[in-house]
């Protein structure tokens, strides 16, 4: 569990002052600079509602003002993947990283930075349109005969069901992205289909892979991660497990494609193909 | 040949379940979402999806009895026809769910598993762990992908929607805007589907995503649309109160056995697994010793208030309750609940499967929204039903076009002609109250079964008229200038050292504390005619709204104070609609009229906006199926 318990936290000091420190750029392209704020976090304050709160009144600690801080957020739940950045280094979820936690005293510094495997469009917002676009690369989704009544599905064992719900559990946030050495910034569009595909889609694969339907284009998807930027570029870092906030177990998958592909490349020169 | 497009509003269930059906049926969609569609709201949803099922069935339950409770759960004010045809058509759903391979839970056998929910006695709620929303979602917005790879679906995401385009009452596209580059177009259609949601923002902290402003069900609402039961909003019993947020605490927990209690002894300072069994109140399980626990969400949320701020009886003497599973099995608490449970101990930092979570109501679900209609189905009883109960035989089968007529094109259609409202935004289904586990059987229903609709909307209707492409371009491009102008002006206040009281985040808070004052648990006349005077003097501050920010490239500002602007007119129908209903009904109770008044008020409200105002009135429901009863789940005197 990433939870952190009550009990190892430093207890927080109630009213205290500490800094916002945010890397701003006016758009893509754009240079960058940072801003610092103060503000007094209310109890139970996290990223997003010191963020908030710095929108309500945006002036600096130098008490210059300045435009409120753009950045990308959705359910402050940790499910919908929307507002990961870099937090005191760390790439996370903003609306589970309580202040309490990492800011529990007066004068305690805090530094929020986009993440820098995708293009900024503005201050801490970054476009990730390529992490979507892996996802079409291994199409990752089972091949239904449309919408219409044709009964269930297949039945599927409960310990099957268990690791393919935490494989669905991937809400394509980035962080394993951001933190994979592989992965790197690529504006052009051209070259996402053979540039390092991720981690996040490779696991996708092997859930779509697992299901008795979407195994029926299972040939597709290791074709795609036996071509360029596929599953062999991986660097073995085992970065993106360690980041992952769904505790997806990301190397795992990536071992088993990793066997299935050399399998089905085999099986491929037996047959002539 | 011209080619008819439709466009689809709200990348959530609902959107996403019509994209993909009107794209099967070789419409090209285009689809609109100020987010990426895979994080939309419909994520958060977590409890599981409700549908008759074998096990069910066996026990003497059926679709019809799942359509009367609902019916009864959302205390007589849906109409009932629309009602009916999505309790029978549910079990497709899970159905079409399962072949799309969303991980259900399973039985040792490898069926689907089922939990209790509320309003029910019966197992009829399926369910992907405690994030079943998330898991529909990916479902779906896989199967769009898909479609999209085809170039059957064009996604236009972080793009807002601004206005539909309406020519004679009917509906031919949008207006939009680039919320990265602030560009502002009109894209043509021949129906547009808005299925953008609920306005849980307009009470500020809800349970609900940052986007769901109601901002596109307000814009619609000032075009024209007609705007129904907007003072039917659900509180939801459990939530974690933030900073930013209150978070939802699914009533799956409740489902799965958790006990809502408080200290019998006022002020009790002891640690709650230090209070013994006979020392806690059990409020619930003593008040409706029938549903206990599982009352429907307007009744827990009632007592829980009435327990807490009557007879101060909150934990810690706090607006608090205990919800508690410790008595549970750890490990079956993780395979069953597991997705919620790590948002406790992320965001409050304690185990639950080890202390009793602490949880208090917060603003979770409109019921009302846009009006649509509908064609009857084929079962019109002579005399509606008296109440149904387990094992009795379904008047009526279960086939399609019992409750509507399937494919009717104006199923869920607007009062304007080629829109349609589809999930949340859609009032149709719930009355004044909804049960758990309804709300995503709703937005895959519409979806799937009402995008048919649309297309023979499409097919069988368009073509005698003009089609959307072949129009002259004024209606668009001055509705384009329109929009820009709005911009235009809402930049122009920009500037540095603005008043901090007049910017719309402060305004957008203090509508927020306002509005969850006067109009939710609790309301009564005197305080909803302060609340009105309250919201007028917002409204004249939100004339002189300040933006701190000039840019013109991903202003945020500029979005959100439009919906500020947007979720004002939201509001000012919610409490005026509080107001005139005079009687107390599901999540609406009023102080000075505590109880139901059939005669009078088993109405739909309706608004309808004019430049004079709001107009108010009434349409009768459609109760030709079921007598109305009494709605007291049993509860016990005392």
């Amino acid at each position: 569990m990433s939870a952190q318990p009550s009990a190892s936290r430093t207890p927080p000091i109630a009213g205290r002052r500490i800094r916002i420190k945010v890397k701003r750029a006016d758009g893509p392209g754009k240079p960058s600079r940072w801003e610092e704020f103060e503000v007094q976090p209310e109890p139970n304050a996290n990223i997003i509602s010191v963020l908030q709160q710095i929108a309500a009144n945006p002036v600096t600690a130098e008490g210059d003002h300045t435009s409120p801080v753009a950045w990308d957020s959705g359910c402050l739940e940790e499910v919908c993947g929307a507002c990961t950045m870099v937090i005191n280094g760390r790439v996370r979820q903003s609306c589970s990283c309580l202040i309490d936690d990492i800011a529990p005293a007066p004068g305690d510094v805090i530094t929020l930075e986009p993440m820098e495997k995708f293009p900024v469009v503005r201050d801490l917002w970054v476009d990730r349109a390529r992490l979507f676009h892996n996802l079409k690369r291994v199409k990752a989704w089972v091949p239904i005969d449309g919408t219409y009544s044709l009964g269930h599905g297949p039945t599927e064992s409960a310990a099957q069901q268990a690791v393919r719900y935490v494989l669905s559990t991937c809400m394509s946030c980035g962080c394993c992205l951001e933190a994979c050495p592989q992965f790197t910034l690529e504006d052009d569009e051209t070259r996402w289909d053979t540039t390092f595909i991720g981690a996040h889609a490779i696991s996708q694969a092997r859930l779509f892979n697992m299901h008795e339907t979407g195994r029926q284009t299972k040939a597709d998807r290791l074709d795609a991660l036996l071509g360029p930027g596929g599953v062999s570029d991986c660097g073995n870092a085992q970065n993106c497990v360690k980041v992952c906030p769904k505790e997806i177990p990301l190397t795992e998958s990536i071992a088993a494609i990793g066997r299935a592909t050399t399998l089905h490349a085999i099986a491929q020169w037996f047959s002539g193909r | 040949m011209m080619q008819h497009r439709v466009i689809v509003v709200g990348g959530g269930l609902a959107g996403l379940a019509a994209t993909i059906r009107i794209a099967e049926a070789g419409l090209p969609v285009d689809l609109f979402s100020m987010v990426p569609v895979k994080r939309s709201h419909s994520v958060c949803a977590q409890g599981g999806i409700n549908a008759c099922n074998e096990v069910a069935r066996q026990q003497g339950y059926s679709e019809y009895q799942h359509f009367d409770e609902t019916v009864y759960g959302g205390d007589f004010l849906a109409d009932q026809p629309p009602v009916l045809e999505m309790a029978n058509f549910a079990p497709r759903v899970i159905d079409l769910l399962d072949r799309m391979g969303v991980p259900f839970n399973r039985t040792p056998e490898g069926r689907r598993d089922l939990r209790l929910f509320g309003g029910s006695l019966f197992k009829r709620t399926h369910f992907s762990g405690a994030t079943t929303g998330q898991q529909l979602m990916y479902a779906l917005d896989e199967q769009t992908r898909r479609y999209e790879a085809e170039g059957k679906v064009h996604k236009y995401e972080f793009w807002e929607f601004l206005w539909p385009v309406i020519i004679d009452g009917r509906c031919v596209g949008i207006v939009a805007q680039d919320m990265r580059t602030m560009q502002i177009r009109a894209f043509r259609a021949d129906a547009v589907v808005i299925a953008t949601g609920g306005c849980g923002l307009v009470f500020g902290k809800s349970t609900n995503s940052i986007m769901c402003t109601g901002g596109a069900a307000a814009r619609c609402y000032q075009a024209g649309v007609w705007y129904a039961n907007p003072e039917m909003i659900q509180v939801h019993p459990t939530a974690i109160p933030g900073a930013d947020k209150c978070r939802l605490m699914s009533e799956s927990a409740r489902g799965e056995g958790g006990r809502v209690w408080v200290p019998r002894k006022k002020g009790d300072t002891r640690p709650p697994r230090e209070i013994p069994e006979a020392e806690r109140y059990y409020f619930l399980e003593e008040r409706y010793p029938k549903y206990g626990n599982l009352v429907p969400r307007d009744i827990a949320t009632r007592e829980i208030f009435d327990i807490c701020v009557s007879h101060g009886l909150g934990v810690g003497g706090e607006r608090v309750v205990y919800l508690d599973l410790t008595h549970k099995d750890p490990d079956y608490l993780t395979r069953k609940l597991g997705g919620i449970l790590e948002i406790y101990e992320k965001f409050v930092g304690e185990d639950p499967r080890k202390v009793p979570m602490k949880i208090f109501p917060a603003v979770h679900y409109s019921m009302g929204g846009l009006w649509t209609t509908y064609t009857r189905g084929r079962y019109n009883p002579p005399e509606p039903a008296p109440e149904h109960k387990a094992g009795m035989a379904p008047p009526v089968s279960c086939e399609p076009g019992a409750g509507i007529a399937q494919g009717a094109p104006d199923n869920m259609m607007t009062n304007i002609r080629g829109l349609y409202a589809f999930g949340e935004v859609n009032f149709a289904y719930h009355g004044a109250n909804r049960l758990g586990a309804n709300a995503l059987l709703n937005c895959i229903f519409d979806g799937i079964y009402n995008g048919v609709s649309v297309v023979n909307f499409i097919r069988d209707d368009v073509p005698s008229r003009q089609p959307a492409e072949s129009l002259p371009p004024a209606p668009f491009t001055d509705a384009v200038e329109r929009e820009e102008a709005k911009v235009r002006r809402l930049i122009e206040t920009a500037r540095t050292g603005a008043d901090a009281q007049l910017s719309p985040y402060q305004i957008g808070k203090e509508l927020g504390d306002e509005m969850t004052a006067a109009c939710t648990v609790v309301k009564s006349g005197p305080r909803l005619e302060q609340c009105l005077v309250r919201l007028d003097e917002l409204k004249s501050r939100y004339t002189q709204v300040q933006l701190a920010d000039a840019a013109a490239w991903s202003n945020q500002s500029v979005s959100y104070a439009r919906a500020v602007g947007d979720m004002l007119i939201l509001a000012e129908i919610i409490a005026r609609a509080s107001l005139m209903r005079r009687e107390s009904r599901g999540a609406h109770y009023r102080t000075d009229f505590p109880d139901r008044h059939d005669d009078e008020f088993m109405k739909t409200t309706v608004c309808a906006f004019s430049a004079q105002g709001h107009d108010i009135s009434y349409r009768p429901v459609d109760a030709g199926l079921v007598r109305p009863r009494a709605r007291t789940y049993g509860k016990t005197e005392g």
